[in-house]
């Protein structure tokens, strides 16, 4: 069998930032029509390269060729997107770059309009559109508003985006990442319609499975540097993870099985209101018992992120009652849940868990600095802080020369220990801990993971929402769905199923699965 | 509105249905008060039309700086400045034209100055707006000459046979030349910002410029371009104060506009005509005001009704804020990565 | 854990203390030089010998007791209305309303000053203070409460009550509480009484002191207490405040009062030290002197201080400038402006001085009209 000829070549890119060496000698070649995912923890340098071949950043050193028609190779230079999609590079960027507040078509043609005199003509951009949406198999309606789309559909605009400007080579971004598994079957689906029809693809992940599933070819990074090409029929999950972390990685979180004691949390019907007055929650009932692990899966947007808000005081919730060690929680006070014993690990990390440009000492007392010892009546007490803040640093290993060293300063791992030390460092009954893991390297997965294990065998109930179905297999006791704002099942982890959570998430009606602990659904 | 008129729920009559009642309760009240005093209400309501001109003008600046992304406080200073020079022009030159073209370049200038801080150099933007203010305040006090006369100031021109309608023929039809103007404008500007090109890269820039940047939009080239253009406009503002309505200078005669047209601003949507609608409002709060201080009829305190624009911008801004939508990216200076 | 504990911890030798106050100073410093010397070309070219005015300016605010001591005067409400802007500053709000505040607090003093009797002056003076300081808070209060609660930028309401402001006090000075004895025609309240005059010891007027010693009360307030590090935090990320229990709204509110409060103090201090009644047209301007000065002292107390003495001298020496070199005062406005620019522009600065500071980041000012 011949090798296809070659798209796009890359040879000895490198690319500095201040502190770092993000990519160092990359070489890399894309063969046309070929699925080439590219592997990597976060941080490994990714996200750089393809920054680089799209022209958003310009390599300290190297070339990138791009294969003509013919076959030839030809140097070329990518100074800004335009030389990109000129040379027929689309990208699909993790975080879409689309305006929510325009409509498809608007997005679609943005940068590459379509006039008739000074008008722009948006009837000749609809029938194209339509067009092409027909001949990939993409289906969207060219007038509908963004920010009313589902996620996946959004997705499919990014592709059309790239495809209206004549792209032969995608370069998709973590595009599982916002997906239930049927609508990565879907893309995957996609992807293999655009690659009988000679568009070669570029596949940015960190999923193992998904990499096995559709790659043709593997290139490996690891701290910007390329470790190893493979295809799926010569490695496994184990040795892709070895070479992505450069040392033996335990796949499996080392986990007794739970003891649950009494209720902690106790949530009747609630209903919380989203964004524009849409009901987010809508009943929603569940109980979580000291020593387990309650496990919230879901594709992101279907009302976790609300239900966390109301359970934390940051989101009044209009119906229903929320009990705490049998202690009714008034909504809308966070203050008054952490007297209760309530630890949250909020999702994002830079928005609600640290004040960046405070020391770590000042971080570390974010929600106890009114009470005695970080404070006497308003005089705040310095040396206790910092004596407190020393403590943390060493117990819970974070990598800092001194508590006064600003948050900003520290790595994202780093960063989100400071916040689990702050957050386990207190009097604890109900940790609840959302997307922990998002964005962080593996060393401090396997740290985070390891915590929460601790705490739940020391008592605590634990309720952990991810959107990394691997993560609640890894470490929940029971596991729950939800999907638009209801939970449609409720399983203990031993009973539950891979394809049928997956079938639940995307929505598919509820399951007979016997439910061990007797509660509401 | 089912019940007494059944309504599609997608007829135009249905979605504007508060526009129309509320323009139905409007005419009904101008008519009653015409009749009652058609002089009175003729001349007030005129007046309404010529006082909104410089604030809608100055929404209008906002509104094109804002739907780039920038924020600009500094309407106030560009009027002030455009008003200030535009005035010495006439006085040394003596051609109105000249004098008008002269306002707009100033505003236009410093319309770059606050691209310059806000795009180029990041400063915060309120700063920046406030630098223009303060700059405009002391220029124009320190090289004002008191005593100065101009030859006349821009006089109305009647459309023809239009300007002799009762009652809307001296409001609409009879007016000097800005003031029709700033009414082109309006409907330019809508035409611009929606339907064409340059309008679709404009908002694309204000709500994600990141997203305009992937496509190879020059974020940078369309805030500086909309940003000066927009100085132009409210220079136009300017030249209204000296050139058309009072013919003189005084220090600070803008009086506190250039805010005002920042609450228009917000009130209309950051849309054209919005912008005018709500301009038209405090144009009309500010005829009534110089009509009562005028009459002296209700004996209220001259400070008081001295107040009622101000007022009326908070009380406008308060209500309305919190349910508006501005330029998701506004106020964020980009960077490139 | 304060900047200042952690520049004294970090280095506890006199050296770098000396290092970190240059690395604090050099681009105010730098951004003052840049104006002036940009002022001396505005006036070059208007047909003023610059040397010559500037000369003026510095004797007029300086060179004499008398000139020292009017400077100091002039400086003594400008500090107030620099701590009221720098302090909502660090809760990430603009209160350019501190001119408004400071006439109310004016108005409010005069008031107590001349219509309370009988009382001895250690009662009266603080009385009158507090009086014109607790209307001023009140009055701030409100764009406070507005901005919490409904989302409207304060920049606009503040600049509208400043009008609004205006407007008030000269119907009450000219009609209700107008000093109707003897002869007089003017619109002012009648004199305060003996009893409410703050003195001044030597020529050093008490209110500079009093003003001196809020400086440092604010910097305690701000650094050492929760209800310091609570505005902090809101200022930095309201959203973190919010995931750690505290009151974003009730912190709003309470910055915009202590604000106001502060400047309504400069407003007392100024009528019962300097006027010895309330009459409109003392002390115009829309406030934006509050905002040159918070942002030249690097919206911190102690900065305030020399920033206010320079805009005082300024003041101060700008009518001996008129007088001897001829050139209008409002050059100094120009001044202030371009100060203003080249501190914000602080990169322009750097890069002229080639200085290398680190700077901690602010609170984020700037994100459009409050709608998060």
């Amino acid at each position: 069998m011949s090798m296809p000829p070659v798209a796009l070549e890359v040879r000895n890119i490198t690319k500095r930032f201040p502190g770092v060496i993000a990519n160092d000698g990359i070489n890399f070649t894309l063969r046309r029509g070929e699925i080439h995912a590219l592997l990597g923890e976060n941080g490994a340098g990714k996200s750089t390269l393809m920054n680089i071949i799209y022209g958003l950043y310009s390599p300290d050193e190297g070339e990138i060729l791009i294969g003509g028609p013919d076959g030839e190779l030809k140097p070329v230079e990518i100074r800004d997107p335009h030389d990109a999609i000129r040379l027929g590079i689309g990208m699909v960027h993790q975080h879409f770059m689309l305006v929510p507040v325009f409509t498809v078509a608007e997005n679609i043609i943005l940068g590459d309009e379509v006039t008739r005199g000074p008008s722009l003509d948006m009837a000749t951009a609809r029938k194209k559109i339509k067009q092409l949406a027909h001949e990939y198999g993409l289906d969207v309606d060219p007038d509908a508003l963004v920010e009313e789309l589902p996620v996946g559909v959004q997705q499919r605009v990014e592709i059309i985006k790239a495809l209206y400007r004549n792209a032969r080579i995608l370069v998709l971004d973590e595009p599982t990442a916002v997906l239930t598994p049927q609508e990565v079957e879907d893309l995957f689906k996609v992807i293999e319609n655009l690659t009988e029809r000679g568009v070669s693809i570029i596949f940015i992940t960190h999923k193992l499975k998904e990499v096995l599933a559709i790659a043709d070819q593997i290139t490996v990074m690891r701290r910007g540097r390329v470790v190893g090409t493979t295809t799926p029929a010569e490695t496994s999950e184990q040795e892709l993870a070895s070479m992505m972390v450069g040392r033996e990685v335990i796949l499996q979180v080392e986990k007794g099985p739970a003891k649950p004691g009494e209720v902690v949390l106790d949530v009747k019907d609630l209903y919380v209101a989203g964004e524009r007055g849409i009901e987010a929650v809508r009943g929603v009932s569940f109980q979580i018992r000291a020593g387990e692990i309650l496990g919230i899966a879901g594709v992101q947007g279907n009302g976790q992120t609300e239900l966390v808000e109301a359970l934390t005081g940051l989101r009044p919730f209009v119906k229903g009652e929320v009990r705490l060690n049998n202690q009714l929680v008034p909504p809308d006070d966070p203050r008054a849940l952490f007297e209760l014993g309530l630890s949250h690990i909020p999702e994002d990390r830079h928005k609600y868990g640290l004040v960046l440009p405070f020391p770590i000492a000042d971080n570390e007392v974010l929600n106890t600095y009114y009470k005695p010892p970080f404070s006497q009546g308003i005089q705040r007490q310095g040396n206790a802080i910092l004596e407190h803040a020393r403590r943390l640093i060493k117990l819970f290993d974070v990598r800092a020369p001194s508590p006064l060293v600003p948050a900003a300063n520290l790595s994202g791992g780093n960063q989100q220990k400071v916040i689990v030390a702050r957050e386990l460092s207190r009097d604890v009954r109900l940790l609840i801990a959302n997307q922990p893991t998002r964005g962080l390297d593996v060393g401090s997965i396997e740290y985070i993971h390891r915590k929460m294990v601790e705490m739940r065998d020391q008592g605590i109930a634990v309720l952990l929402v991810s959107a990394e179905l691997d993560e609640i297999l890894a470490l929940a006791d029971r596991i729950a769905v939800m999907y638009h704002g209801q939970i449609v099942a409720v399983m203990d982890a031993r009973d539950a199923d891979r394809e049928e959570l997956g079938l639940l998430m995307a929505g598919s009606g509820t399951v007979e699965v016997p439910v061990s602990t007797p509660q509401a659904v | 509105m089912q019940g007494i008129l059944q309504l599609e729920k997608t007829s135009v009559l249905y979605r504007y249905r508060n526009l129309f009642i509320y323009g139905t309760l409007l005419i009904v009240a101008v008519l009653a008060s015409y009749i009652s005093n058609p002089v009175i209400t003729t001349a007030v309501l005129a007046s309404a039309v010529r006082q909104a001109t410089p604030i809608v003008l100055g929404a209008l600046c906002g509104m094109i700086c804002e739907r780039s992304g920038v924020i600009n406080i500094g309407i106030e200073g560009q009027m002030l400045l455009s008003a200030f020079t535009g005035f010495l022009a006439n006085v040394y030159l003596d051609n109105l034209f000249l004098a008008v073209l002269v306002a707009v370049l100033t505003g236009a200038l410093l319309g770059l100055l606050l691209a310059f801080m806000s795009v180029t150099l990041k400063i915060d933007q309120i700063i920046g707006g406030t630098v223009i203010n303060i700059l405009a305040l002391g220029l124009t006090g320190y090289f004002y000459i008191s005593g100065l006369t101009t030859s006349g100031k821009l006089q109305p021109i009647r459309l023809g046979p239009l300007a002799d309608i009762p009652l809307i023929g001296p409001i609409f039809f009879s007016n000097p030349p800005i003031t029709y103007a700033a009414i082109i404008l309006v409907f330019l500007s809508h035409y611009v910002l929606f339907h064409t090109r340059w309008g679709l890269r404009t908002r694309a820039v204000g709500e994600h410029p990141r997203a305009a940047d992937t496509v190879g939009i020059d974020v940078y080239k369309i805030r500086y371009a909309n940003v000066i253009i927009a100085g132009a406009v409210v220079g136009l503002a300017g030249a209204f104060l000296t050139l058309e309505s009072v013919g003189s200078f005084e220090r600070a005669m803008t009086n506190g506009r250039g805010f005002v047209a920042l609450a228009v601003m917000i009130f209309g949507q950051w849309t054209p005509f919005g912008a005018w609608g709500a301009a038209l409002l405090f144009g009309f709060a500010m005829a009534l005001q110089t009509q009562l201080q005028f009459t002296g009829q209700f004996n209220i305190p001259h400070q008081f009704i001295g107040m009622l624009p101000y007022v009326l911008t908070i009380i406008v801004l308060a209500g309305f804020v919190g349910r508006s939508r501005p330029p998701a990216a506004e106020g964020v200076p980009y960077e490139k990565e | 854990m304060t900047d200042q504990q952690q520049r004294v911890s970090a280095g506890r030798s006199g050296l770098s203390l000396v290092v970190a106050v240059w690395r604090a100073i050099s681009v105010p410093v730098a951004a003052v030089l840049l104006a002036m010397l940009i002022g001396a070309v505005i006036l070059a070219i208007s047909g003023a010998p610059p040397l010559q005015a500037y000369g003026a300016l510095f004797r007029g605010a300086f060179g004499s007791t008398n000139a020292i001591a009017r400077t100091l005067e002039k400086a003594t409400p400008l500090i107030f209305s620099g701590l009221a802007v720098a302090f909502a500053f660090k809760a990430g709000l603009f209160n350019i309303g501190a001119q408004g505040q400071l006439l109310m607090g004016a108005l409010t003093a005069a008031v107590i000053g001349f219509a309370v009797t009988g009382l001895p002056a250690v009662i009266h003076i603080p009385l009158a203070l507090l009086g014109g300081a607790v209307a001023a808070a009140l009055f701030a209060m409100i764009p406070g409460a507005l901005r919490a609660f409904t989302g409207a930028h304060e920049v606009i309401v503040t600049i509208m009550m400043n009008y609004v402001a205006i407007n008030i006090t000269d119907w009450l000075a000219d009609g209700p509480l107008k000093d109707t004895s003897g002869s007089n025609i003017v619109a002012r309240t009648p004199q305060i009484l003996d009893t409410a005059r703050i003195p001044t010891i030597g020529s050093v007027p008490l209110g500079f002191v009093i003003a001196l010693i809020t400086a440092v009360v604010i910097w305690w307030l701000l650094n050492y207490t929760t209800i310091g590090f609570e505005i902090r935090t809101v200022g930095l990320n309201p959203y973190a405040a919010r995931y750690a229990g505290m009151r974003v709204a009730f912190t709003i509110v309470m910055t915009m009062a202590i604000s106001g409060f502060l400047a309504g103090m400069g407003g007392a201090v100024e009528t019962q030290g300097v006027v010895g009644r309330y009459q409109p047209g003392f002390n115009t301007g829309i406030g934006f002197d509050g905002i040159t000065i918070a942002l030249l002292g690097r919206t911190h107390p102690f900065g305030v201080i020399p920033a206010s003495i320079l805009v005082g001298a300024m003041d101060a020496g700008s009518n001996q400038m008129q007088f001897s070199a001829g050139v209008a005062k409002e050059i100094t406005d120009v001044i202030q402006a371009l100060i203003l620019f080249f501190v914000a522009a602080d990169m322009i600065v750097r890069w002229i001085i080639r200085a290398r500071t680190t700077e901690a980041a602010g609170p984020a000012l700037t994100t459009g009209w409050g709608q998060k």
